[in-house]
Order: C-alpha cells, then structure tokens, then sequence
C-alpha cells in the first residue's frame, strides 16, 4: 500500500492523538503506517488503574474524530478505539518502537529498535510523555515473564514474584504484592535512598520481619526459563557475595522511564530553552522546526485525551492541504464576541499579538493556546478586577483602554496602565495576596490568564519571562521604597538588582559577614537567626513581599542576623549604592525604614530571651509552614482526642475527612495534624491535566468537579495532605437517627456506600469555603483545641507557648 | 496553653461566667424579697418564674448534643457552647434550689433534682478531666502517636522472637506465648484503672505452665532474669541479655500505650454517664411537671 516503498504519513505512538491521526488518515483512504511501541494501543491509558473512569475534559470541546470518546471506564474506551481499529482498517504496528527519525518532507528516515527502516513523507509524533520503561537489558529480558508494571497486587497469590528497583514504584508494588507472595526485592544500592519518607520506613520494616527479601548492592545477570524446576523462571543476580539465584514465576521491573526529550531533540526538533518544562517550538499548524514533521498531544503540551484526539484530525487534514479551523474555534468566537473590535478570530489573535509587547515573541499556536484558556473581560469603567488583599493570581495584560491600580494604605497612591501593559505578576509569581486594587478605566478590554496558563507561557518563551521579571524588579522596589517614583526613575535602580534563587535552608547571608545588599522576598519566606550561647535561635519570621538584610546597610555595619530560607524562595537584591541613591531621593524612606528596624529589634529582643519560643518557630519551618497561608493546628493540652474535628470533616465533605488529626509531628504541644496549609505556590497545582486545582480569592485552595482523578496532585502534594475518595451517600438526618434510630447516626464511624455512579476524585481541605461561618473542624471542636491560623501569627503564637 | 489556643475557660467563654453569675444574683435578690412574704416553693409567681427557667436552661444544655451534631451549623462554635454550657449548667443548681424553696423529699421532684445534681457533678468532673489530662497524655506520648506505639510494641515482639529462634526451644515458645497472649485494650474496668491483662506461659520442667499472669511484662522479665542469671554459656548469656534488653524496651512501651488508653478512657467515661444521667434528667423532669400539673 506503501507509494513507491513510502507512507505519506508516519504516526509514531498510538495514545489517543495517534489513533486519532491514523484512523482519520485510513478513513481517508491515505496510505499510513502507525508504530507503536507498547503491545497494544494506548499504553498511557492501559496503564491507568483498573476500573479508573476516564473523563472526557474539557466538556465544552467538540470532539472531532473518527474514533468514538465520552467519559466511560478505561475498559470501555480502549475496547471503542479497538474497535474503531478493526472498522477503518488501520495498519498499525505493535512492538515497534522508534528509535530515530531522519529527514524532512517528503524524504523521513524512521528506523525501528530492531533496525528496520520505514519511509514516509510526513511523519506526526505523537508519543506522549509518559516515556518508555527503561528495560531490564540483560540476556532473557524479552521472556514472557516480565512486566514493567503492576495493575492489581491482589491478582497473584502463593507466587514467587521479584521486583527490580529502587524507587517508590518499586518499593510499593513489592509491599502490595507481599500479602500473598513471596517477594525478592533487587536493589542496585545498599540502601533506598530515593524512595518517599514512608515508603522508606515501611520497607524497611517488612524488610526486618521478613516478609520481603532484598538483595542489596546486586544487579540483574540474566533470565531463563526453567520448564520442570520448582518455578517457571530463574533469574540469576551479581551481588557482593558473588550469584545468587532466585526461582521465579514473575519479574517486575520498575526501573523509571526515559522521557522522550533526548529522542525528540535528536530528530531535529527545537526546543525554545533546557527548561524540563519547555515544549517543542511549533507552528500555529503542530509543524516543528523540522518540515514534514509534525508533533501533537501530550508531548505538544495538552495534556488531555480529547484535545490529543482533535489535534489527531487537525493534522491530517493539514498535511492533505485542507483549511481546517481547529475544533476550539467556536470557543474562541464565543469569547471574542463581547469583544468591541467585531474581527475573526484570527485577526483578534494577531491584534493582541500586536498591541501587547510582552507577546511579541510569543508563537501563534502557543498565544491561541493562552488566550483560549483566559477569559477576555471588556469592563465597564469602574469594575473592580482585584481588590487589594484577595488571594487570586491570575495576570492581566491590557488589549485596549486603561486599568487603575490603587496602591499603599487605602490606596493613596493611584496609577494608571494602558494598553500593552501587564499587571498582576506580584501574586502571580509570590503567590501572596493582591498589593493593590486593580479598576477598569475607560474602553478597557483585559486578557486575564490563568497562573498556570502564564507560568507555562514563562517556562516555554524566555523574552516573555525577562519581561515579567524586569517588570517584577521594578515594581517591587516601587512599591517597598519608592510608591511615587516613576517608572523612569527606578530604571536605573533596577537595572542593578539581582534575582536569586535559594533551596530551602539556604542561608542568604550569615551573621557577621559584610552587608553589601537588601533582600526583597519574591517567593517563600525566610527565617532571621541570631546566634546565641553557642546555637543559632530564630527570632523571626519574614514573609513574601517583605524585605530582609535593611539593618546592615542603614547602620553600616556588618550583618547581624543570618537568614535562611525556610522553603524554596527567590529575593530580588539591591545592592548598597542602589539603595543609597533611593534613601537620597525620599527622606521620607529612611524614616519609614527605621521605625520597620525599630520594630524587628524590639522583637528580637524579646524573642532571645524565649529560645523555646524560637524553637517552636524552627519547628514550624521544618514542618514547611513558611510557605502556608492557612494552617490547622492542635493544641494537645486541650485536645481530648474526641475526633470531633475529622467527624465534622467528613460529615461536611461527603463522608470522608479532609485530616487526619492524629498524624503529624508534634513539638512542645503543638500538634501539626496532616491536613492541607493552602500553600503559596501549592504544589499540588503543578500537574493538573483539567487546571481542576484553583485558588480562592480568600485563599483557599481547593478542587473542582473537572479533576479527572489522575492522581498526579496526590503524588505532587509533600504533605500528603490529598487523598483519591468517592463521595458518600448522606447519613439519616439527626432526629431520624434519634427518634427512628435509623443509623448511622451523625458522627458514627461507620461509612456509607458510596454514592451510585460517582468516580473516585481527588479530595482535600477546601477550608469549608460552601459552608460559610469558616471551617467545620475548627467549629467542631468542644474544647477550643483546634485552630486555623496563618502564619504571620506564628511569633503570636510561639511567644505565648513559652510562657 | 497558648492564647492563640483558647480553651472553654478561657476570655471567650468568661462573658458566659458573668451571664451565669449574674442569673443566679438576680435569681437570690428576687428569691430574698419574694419568699419571706409569699409561701415557698412552686406554687408562687416565683416559683413558676424559677421553675420555668431551670427547665429552660436544662433544655438548652440537652441542646448541646445536638449542636455538637449539626457539623454545618454557623450557630457559634461548639466551643462557645460549651463555655457557655459549662457556666449556665453550673447556673442550675442554684435556681433549682430556689424553686424547690430548700424543701426535699422521696418523690419524682425531689428526683429530678436529685438528677440535675448528679449531671451537674458528672460535669465538674468532665471540666477537671478536660483541663488536666490532655496535657499529661501529650507529655506521656512524646510526640508519638498512638498507633506508632501499637507498631513499637509489635515490632519488639517480633525481634526478640526472631532472637529467640536461633535459642534452645524454651526461649523460642516463651517469646512467642508472650508476643501472642499481649492483650493491648481490655474491658472498661481495666483500661479505667490501667490493668494490664496480659499473661504467658512458660516452660516448666517436664512440661509447661498453665497460662501466668504477666502484667507489664514482670513475669516474664523476673523468668528471663532467671535463665540468665543459671547460665553458664557465654553466647547463651549475651543471647538472653538482648532478649532482657527488648522486653524492657517493651514494658516502657507498653506503659506508655496503657497510660495513654487510661487517659482517653477517664477523658470518654464521664460523658458516659453525663450524657444518658441528662436524659434520665429530662424524664424526671417530665414527670415532675406533669404530675405538678396534674394534682395541682
Ligand atoms: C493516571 C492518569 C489519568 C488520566 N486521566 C485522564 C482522564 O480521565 N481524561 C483525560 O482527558 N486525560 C487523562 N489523563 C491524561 C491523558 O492520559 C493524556 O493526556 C493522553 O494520554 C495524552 O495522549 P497522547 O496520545 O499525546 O500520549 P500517550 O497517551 O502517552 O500515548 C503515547 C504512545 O506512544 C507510544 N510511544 C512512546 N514512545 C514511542 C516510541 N519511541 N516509538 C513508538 N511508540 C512510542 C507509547 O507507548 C504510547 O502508547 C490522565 C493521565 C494519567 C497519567
Ligand atoms: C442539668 C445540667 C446539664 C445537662 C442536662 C447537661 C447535658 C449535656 C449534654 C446533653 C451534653 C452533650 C454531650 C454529647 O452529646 O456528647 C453535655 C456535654 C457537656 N457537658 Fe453537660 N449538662 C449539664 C450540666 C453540665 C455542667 C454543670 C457542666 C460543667 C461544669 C457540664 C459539662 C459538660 C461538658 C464539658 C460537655 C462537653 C463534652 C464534649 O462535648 O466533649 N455539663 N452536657
Ligand atoms: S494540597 Fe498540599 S501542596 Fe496543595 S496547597 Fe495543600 S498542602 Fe500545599
Ligand atoms: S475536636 Fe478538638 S479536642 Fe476533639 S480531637 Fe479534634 S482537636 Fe482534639
């Protein structure tokens, strides 16, 4: 079927973006090949657990596609894109994983891992990002017996099962395995020194009982099939001691994944920076640097299935020479609608393009991309877009018209923005509250873009990155030093300033040294340390927006505190003859300085006669509360240990509770139960394919119905404060409990069965943001035991836990 | 305590304290103008003004279980009410002696208030426990929680049982008696009063001991030291010392667990008998109305 030995298109990867591009091609009768590494057909979604209901997210978006989708379990959708396989008659290729691609249009060179070649004229990536497992490589590794996953532990028993590796992967699935196998664990090091806290001690623990086998320090050497030995398979292992041999009915190998940048790369495909983050640089039509060549889905940075599927038919039809408007369009004439400049789409697009500098650079495809997941607001003049001390972090970037911005105290200091301009980037990039009230002024139309749409827009384009953070620099140092100075004026000031970037308990200066520069705090926050009989006390607690390092400069004299970063932080510096050159230009400043130094030495001096107090502070920061917002914590000199709190939770939360009240650290009483501390930068929203994890103007963080239950925040959250649950059905009301005696009553411990048809989700502390009068578990509380507070009361409440 | 913890005594709940004082007061100076002149007891417009009220505020301080089960109320905290409930339930004993008019008897008023006193006392209690022994059991678990201490003792079990494998049969079937006759809860009276109920069973000559009570696990120790101290094999010797060294690890363990159950069953208990005595309260309390009522 080839023309002339060729393909015209080559799909490489068959997840839903490239069966959605060969099936289109074999509808269309186009001579295709689909090459697929994995057994079968979407190795991404084989791999989801069993049961998982897949979700076809965004609900808005046309699916456009020969293969069916709508949300059903992962069963039923392979089984339909099976299916829809065999009706068009795809040729496609299992067991053939590409290990290089050469060439451009029409001449691709697309060679195979066992050396085969495949021509084609065009060739579309579509391999995911998941990667491939990396493979065990040794003599036998292609026996029927190895597996590189495990979907469901309880699915073997009295078996003699060996896992290989290290990680957490590795680590849970032999635990899971060892309630009804005997279970060999292969570890390459002397010890786990990747895996997760808890998976650590768990191992470690069957380890010493028995229950599981390690083979330290060994690796791999080869496996045969035994036909007549006690077990099927045997596996021989190079450890310290010399072989060893192990019999086997079953090898996992959880050995991580190569991820595919260094194969795309190699390809010819450009990549805008080394940021891990970075997405090939394509064009509006999915075309790479290299002609011909063609990326889609979740390794062109849309990370959900319907999308990956569109983008399957778009191509296609592109690579035909058909105009195709891709299937969001009508979403983008939707929003455009409102607008007052009346142009199709794609002249709106290139209008924004045009009139926001920061954009310039910016590719069609990714800006359609950004404005697609913004909202594009023409505001009557007068609409407050933000007022000061909300929680949002979306970005605004000025189309048309002019934006207000109330500064200061009571907004005493009113700027105005116009076209072209952006503003928003402070809680944008800090994650702390708005610094001022943004109002639309006359003919204002804004773009305001999502955090997470922004920050992948920063980690892909470098000029709109620099613009952000020039912009940052200047409008921080505005706003701390100089809120009348002009732009112009603080150009040169800022020009000298640095950003910084610092990992947690990294010092920014310590005790002693020279002071050659001030910190103004971008992200995180820092703890003030002085050294006192011997060890370093904390006094302080500094927190984004604030600066550090002031009093060395105004006094002259060399560093009196050291100051460490509790979590991940950044700081913009200014050095010496910078902040001279601001003291000079407003008398004011020096005045306003001093009395912030005046109030941070009386605190210190009273804190150094508390090193409990500063104990407790250093235990809060171990315990990652310099980057809360909103934390519960237990006093156990009150807490009777009722659970009232956790019952509340649950009772409020579809009958699971949100904390876990009797885990967690404790110090000096203070009980840092597990439960979530709506983080700054929550790194929970880091990896979230719907955008489902969003931010409240109040500050809550919180979850909404789009989650599509991957899990990927579970695993992102270092506090392991989320957790995958299905909703409950209601419990009998209180009176029908008491006087019916229908249970089980309101509080009781036992669950109810889940409610019919819902999927299980990812759940956690929304701060009972519906309920209204604040959060249930702090209101539950008999004995006033339970608190939420934020952590600018942290010296508050250190102080008095040393009394 | 910190005062950004607040408990029920605290600032919050002290306006309840002078609601409560303040009631009473009245409640005396009325009592002390009306009752030389009128007859005492319930039939005046004092006694009916009393009576009212003290059913009234029992009612209300029934109300807290309610409260205390509506998760989603935004009426107030329940540590609020509880402050407020502690006071005003103080508040009751007084203005149910006034409406009794300090007469008693061997009837259903003379139980009602017989009840109220109880549940009152009961109450007392539970604020004394409520003060004084979270902090206790904070201190005693040293930052552990109680389930880390169940994983302690189990995983002590389990090394000295594997010591023991490689011991002379008698070391191997004393480590595991124990291991398995370990009984962490036990009955209320027991976790009340700290009982350890535990037991072993030991090798005697020509056979085995019928099961030994091991409370906090003395007779085993007192055994082990025993064998130790017969021993004339070195390797032997040092084998039952780190067996010795692991029971003892355990004891402070279990200690510790047991103290920390004793705690939580004083601090559940009183509302035990609170909770159903205010019931038998409301019953008597019905009773005591109606029969006014009725026979009036
Ligand atoms: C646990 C989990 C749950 C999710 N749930 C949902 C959901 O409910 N709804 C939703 O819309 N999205 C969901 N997603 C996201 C969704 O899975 C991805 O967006 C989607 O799979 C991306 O499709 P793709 O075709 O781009 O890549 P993939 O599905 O990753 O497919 C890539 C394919 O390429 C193959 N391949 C890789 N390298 C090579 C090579 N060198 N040669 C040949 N073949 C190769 C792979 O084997 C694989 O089959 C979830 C993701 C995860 C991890
Ligand atoms: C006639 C008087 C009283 C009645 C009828 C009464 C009744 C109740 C009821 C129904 C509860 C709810 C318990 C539950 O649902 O779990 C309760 C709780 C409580 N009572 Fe009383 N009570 C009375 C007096 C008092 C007094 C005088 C005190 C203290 C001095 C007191 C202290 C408490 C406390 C501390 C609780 C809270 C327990 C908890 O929720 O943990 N009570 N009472
Ligand atoms: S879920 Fe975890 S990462 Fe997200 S805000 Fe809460 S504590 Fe922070
Ligand atoms: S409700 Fe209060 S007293 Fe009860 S367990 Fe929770 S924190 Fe402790």
């Amino acid at each position: 079927m080839a023309v002339s030995g060729r393909y015209t298109i080559a799909v490489i990867g068959a997840g839903p973006a490239g069966l959605s591009a060969a099936t289109h091609a074999a509808a269309l009768g186009v001579p295709h090949v689909l090459l697929e590494s994995g057994p079968a057909h979407a190795t991404t979604i084989q791999r989801y657990q069993k049961g998982k209901h897949v979700m076809a997210e965004p609900a808005v978006l046309p699916l456009r596609s020969p293969l069916p989708f709508e949300a059903a379990t992962r069963e039923v959708v392979l089984e339909r894109w099976h299916e829809g396989l065999g009706k068009h008659r795809v040729n496609v290729r299992y067991g053939a994983e590409v290990s290089a691609i050469r060439g451009n249009r029409p001449e691709f060179e697309i060679t195979l891992a066992d050396g085969e070649v495949v021509r084609a004229e065009h060739v579309v990536l579509a391999i995911g990002v998941q990667g491939n497992p990396r493979r065990l490589g040794v003599a036998g590794d292609d026996l029927p017996c190895i597996q590189y996953q495990l979907d469901d532990p309880d699915e073997y028993r009295g078996e003699s099962i060996v896992v290989v590796g290290a990680g957490d992967a590795a680590i849970e699935n032999a635990l899971a395995l060892t309630r009804r196998n005997q279970v060999h664990l292969v570890n390459r090091a002397a010890e786990f020194s990747r895996a997760k806290e808890g998976n650590l001690t768990q191992v470690v623990k069957a380890i010493e009982a028995g229950t599981l086998n390690c083979f330290y320090k060994s690796s791999c050497e080869r496996i045969e099939a035994t036909p007549g030995g006690s077990r099927p398979y045997r596996l021989t292992l190079t450890t310290e001691s010399g072989k060893a041999q192990v019999d086997a009915d079953r090898i996992i190998a959880r050995l991580g994944a190569i991820a595919p940048r260094r194969f795309v790369e190699e390809a010819g495909i450009r990549f805008p920076n080394a940021e891990p983050g970075a997405l090939p640089t394509l064009s509006e039509r999915y075309e790479s640097s290299v002609p011909g060549l063609y990326v889609i889905g979740a390794l062109a940075g849309y990370p959900l299935i319907k999308q990956a599927m569109n983008q399957g038919y778009e191509v296609v039809e592109t690579i035909l020479g058909h105009a195709v408007a891709p299937a969001d369009e009508p979403l983008l004439e939707q929003s455009f609608s409102a607008l007052p400049f009346g142009l199709p789409v794609t002249d709106t697009l290139a209008l924004i393009r045009r009139r926001v500098p920061l954009f310039a650079e910016v590719n069609p495809l990714v800006l359609r991309e950004l404005v697609l997941g913004s909202a594009l607001h023409a505001s009557p003049v007068g609409t407050v877009l933000f007022s000061k001390n909300d929680y949002t972090n979306s970005f605004y970037s000025i189309i048309a018209g002019s934006v207000g911005m109330e500064l200061g105290d009571g907004g005493r200091h009113r700027i105005t923005l116009g076209e072209g301009q952006f503003f928003g980037e402070m809680s944008l990039l800090s994650g702390r509250r708005r610094s001022g009230t943004a109002i639309a002024g006359p003919g204002c139309v804004v773009l305001e873009s999502p955090r997470r749409e922004i920050l992948k827009l920063m980690s892909s384009v470098s000029a709109v990155k620099r613009g952000i953070d020039e912009l940052f620099i200047i409008r921080a140092i505005q706003s701390s030093f100089a809120p009348e100075a002009s732009f112009e004026e603080l150009r040169p000031v800022a020009a000298g300033a640095k950003l910084n970037r610092y990992r947690p308990n990294d010092a920014l200066f310590v005790e002693g040294d020279a002071a050659d520069c001030l910190h103004l705090l971008r992200s995180g926050s820092v703890a003030v340390l002085r050294r006192l009989g011997g060890r370093d006390v904390v006094t302080s607690y500094v927190a984004a927006g604030n600066y550090v390092g002031e009093m060395g400069l105004i006094g002259r004299t060399g560093r009196s505190a050291t100051v460490r970063a509790n979590v991940a932080t950044e700081t913009v510096s200014i050095d010496a003859a910078a902040f001279a050159t601001l003291l000079a230009r407003n008398a004011a400043l020096r005045d306003q300085i001093q009395a912030t130094m005046r109030d941070r030495l009386a605190s210190n001096a009273r804190m150094q006669g508390q090193t409990r107090a500063g104990d407790v502070i250093s235990f809060l920061m171990q315990q990652g509360l310099g980057e809360a917002t909103d934390v519960l914590l237990i006093d156990e000199a009150l807490c009777i240990g009722c659970d009232n709190c956790e019952k509340a939770c649950a009772e409020t939360h579809d009958g699971t509770s949100r904390l876990d009240r009797e885990a967690g650290p404790t110090f000096a009483r203070l009980h840092v139960p597990t439960s979530c501390r709506h983080c700054e930068d929550p790194h929970c929203m880091t990896d979230c394919p719907p955008d489902a994890i969003r931010r409240t103007a109040g500050g809550e963080v919180y979850i909404g119905d789009n989650c599509i239950g991957c899990g990927n925040c579970e695993r992102n959250c270092p506090y392991g404060v989320i957790q995958m649950a299905q909703p409950q059905q209601a419990k009998p009301g209180l009176l029908s409990w008491l006087l019916l005696g229908r249970g089980p009553g309101p509080g009781a411990a036992e669950q109810q069965a889940p409610l019919s048809g819902a999927t299980k989700k990812a759940v956690k502390c929304d701060m009972c943001k519906d309920l209204g009068g604040g959060p249930a578990c702090v209101r539950a509380c008999p004995t006033g035991a339970a608190i939420r507070i934020s952590p600018d009361r942290f010296v508050d409440l250190a102080r008095s836990s040393d009394e | 305590m910190s005062s950004v913890h607040e408990s029920v005594l605290g600032q919050m709940g002290r306006r309840y304290l002078w609601l409560a004082v303040g009631v009473v007061v009245a409640m005396f100076g009325l009592y002390g103008w009306q009752a030389p002149t009128g007859l005492p007891g319930g039939g005046t417009w004092l006694g009916y003004t009393l009576g009212t009220l003290a059913a009234l505020l029992i009612l209300w301080l029934l109300a807290l279980g309610a409260r205390k089960r509506s998760y989603a109320s935004k009426l107030g905290t329940v540590r609020g009410w509880v402050s407020a409930h502690v006071y005003l339930g103080l508040a009751v004993v007084p203005v149910a002696t006034l409406h009794a008019g300090f007469r008693f008897g061997w009837n259903v008023h003379t139980l009602a208030y017989a009840l109220t006193c109880a549940v009152v006392v009961l109450g007392i209690v539970g604020v004394v426990l409520y003060a004084r022994y979270p902090e206790r059991m904070s201190a005693n678990r040293q930052g552990r929680t109680r389930q880390q201490l169940v994983e302690e003792i189990a995983d002590l079990d389990a090394r000295a049982v594997r010591v023991a494998q490689a011991l002379p049969a008698e070391f191997d079937d004393a480590m595991r008696s124990a291991r398995d006759r370990l009984i962490l809860g036990g009955s209320a009276f027991d976790l009340l009063a700290g009982r350890d109920g535990s037991s072993v069973v030991l090798p005697r000559a020509g056979g085995s001991s019928g099961p030994l009570s091991n409370p906090y696990q003395a007779t085993l120790l007192a055994w082990l030291g025993d064998r130790l101290a017969r021993s004339e094999d070195g390797e032997l010797s040092a084998r039952v010392q780190e067996l010795l060294t692991l029971t003892s690890a355990k004891r402070g363990a279990l200690e510790r667990l047991k103290r920390d159950l004793r705690f939580q069953a004083w601090l559940d208990a009183w509302l035990y008998l609170h909770v159903p005595l205010s019931f038998g309260l409301l019953a008597a309390l019905l009773a005591h109305v109606a029969s006014v009522f009725i026979y009036w």
